[in-house]
């Protein structure tokens, strides 16, 4: 049985078409429809519920020492209202989730993982967790709304102070009273765009979604479901656990050397990271040159040889194009090569492009 | 509120037949059909000449998120194919009863077709 957000009956109220995700039902799109809502963002603003999404406090002495242990990238130094992303690798170097760190003070840390791994990461979690820190659940007390988009900021302003709202990407204000609503606001989101995402009380869910919806609307602020979340996403070349990222293929492949600091003291998964180089597949952009349109899991030939398969696919409604994600050899993998993938039977041409697809 | 217009046939798999004097046919997606499928962005059409048979995908259609597939309701040969779609599939939504996709000539058989009343109970049924 699927669990309702907090904003469950609002989606209804606006016509979003529900659906199950990761365990919850959430508007996939409004009557607006997806390329609306994903222009939107890129052009204005949209709000999105992402209440969804798993949150975990880690507190206590060894916190620090813990996410070190369990997560790839190094939290040492981190200031408090930093944000920072991270791959969690399994033994074998591959990955059991990404998720992204906020330093509340000293001691403190705030994780936000996928929903749909959030109980599998608990487990992890706590079975490798060691010394003075406790884990603790929050994820069924929050509500987690994503207000992306180059309007945000002046929505924002109508409600609070410049002061109020963190200035870089990647860092947060944790307490902010967003008219009379007590929220954590960051600096990040899942979209490409400039935005912000807040967290609240569950129950103030709703009063919070009204309120940003009602003020931004001048500004051309429209609720946003799942399907634009996905093709914001793929543009941005965001990797979307279970697809860029599994079990198997891990951060290495995925490019994202930025959060894996193989330099720190030993952390689960350095050993399997380290035996995984060289590569033998690396992530890459296709852009769509002949007819038609490229989905997951589809393969990619380069002439009669298999060369690899796609891990995401779409339509991109602001580039205009059809554009995908895929894994292929290092030697493939070359900017302006041209493949073919195998669409339902059917050959389309595609060649490799540079990562992301869109840089705002 | 969905529109369906009185004089086309209909087909449980949400397609439109208009069937011509001279016994040709053209077929689209009823505006049930876009309006659960979305935002349409690729169409996948048959060629002029290719046999078509009542009950299996003539070509499929495909919204941002998915793809379907589009069901010929008759069996025959294609006439013609709407190739405005081909850079317009965006025009089902908009019009979906004036977007045909294709026209079928020399028509051998046909789905079980619906009217209009009994296409909008069917619907109301899948819910």
């Amino acid at each position: 049985m699927e669990k309702k957000t907090p904003l469950y009956d609002r989606h209804e109220a606006l016509g979003g078409k529900i659906v199950p995700f990761a365990g919850y039902l959430l508007p996939v799109q409004y009557p607006t429809g997806v390329i609306a809502e994903h222009m939107a963002v890129r052009t204005a603003a949209g709000l999105f519920d992402v209440s969804h999404m798993g949150e975990l406090v880690f507190t206590g002495p060894d916190a620090l020492q813990n996410l070190n242990h369990m997560l790839t990238n190094d939290f040492t130094g981190m200031a408090d209202g930093q944000v920072r992303y991270s791959p969690m690798c399994n033994d074998a170097g591959g990955c059991v989730d990404d998720l992204i760190v906020y330093k509340v003070r000293e001691e403190t840390y705030l994780v936000v993982v996928n929903a749909a791994n959030k109980d599998k990461d608990a487990a992890w979690m706590a079975e490798h967790l060691t010394g003075a820190c406790r884990m603790k659940d929050i994820s069924e007390t929050v509500a987690q709304v994503a207000l992306q988009g180059p309007k945000s900021k002046e929505i924002l302003l109508k409600l609070v102070g410049e002061e109020d709202l963190p200035k870089k990407y990647y860092s947060f204000v944790p307490a902010v009273m967003v008219g009379g609503i007590r929220c954590l606001v960051s600096r990040t989101g899942y979209t490409g765009e400039f935005g912000y995402e807040l967290y609240c009380a569950a129950g103030e869910g709703p009063a919070l979604w009204d309120l940003l919806l009602e003020t931004g609307k001048e500004a051309g602020l429209i609720p946003c479901g799942l399907g634009a979340r996905d093709t914001l996403r793929l543009e941005a070349a965001m990797p979307l656990y279970g697809h860029e990222l599994t079990d198997d293929i891990g951060p290495l492949e995925a490019g994202l050397d930025f959060a894996i600091k193989l330099g720190k003291e030993d952390f689960i998964g350095k050993a399997g990271l380290e035996s995984r180089l060289p590569l033998t597949k690396v992530r890459v952009g296709l852009e769509v040159t002949g007819r038609g349109i490229v989905r997951e899991h589809q393969d990619i030939y380069i002439g009669d040889r298999l060369a690899g398969q796609t891990t995401s696919g779409t339509h991109a409604p602001f580039l205009g194009k059809a554009i995908a994600m895929a894994y292929l050899s290092p030697e493939d993998a070359v900017e302006g090569k041209q493949v073919e993938v195998d669409v339902r039977g059917r050959r389309v041409a595609c060649k490799v492009v540079p990562l992301p697809f869109y840089k705002r | 509120m969905m529109n369906t217009p009185e004089h086309l046939s209909y087909t449980k798999s949400h397609e439109w037949v208009l069937f011509a004097a001279d016994g040709s046919a053209k077929v689209g997606l009823t505006d049930h059909a876009q309006d659960a499928l979305g935002d349409l962005v690729f169409v996948n059409l048959p060629q002029v000449g290719d046999a078509l048979t009542c009950g299996e995908a003539l070509g499929d259609v495909e919204s941002v998120k998915a793809v379907s597939d589009v069901y010929s309701p008759v069996s025959g040969t294609v006439k013609a194919v709407n190739e405005d779609l081909l850079d317009a599939p965006e025009a089902i939504n908009a019009d979906p009863y004036g977007a045909w996709l294709v026209e079928v000539e020399d028509i051998t058989d046909r789905e079980e077709l619906l009217d209009a009343a009994a296409y909008e109970a069917h619907c109301a049924q899948e819910g």
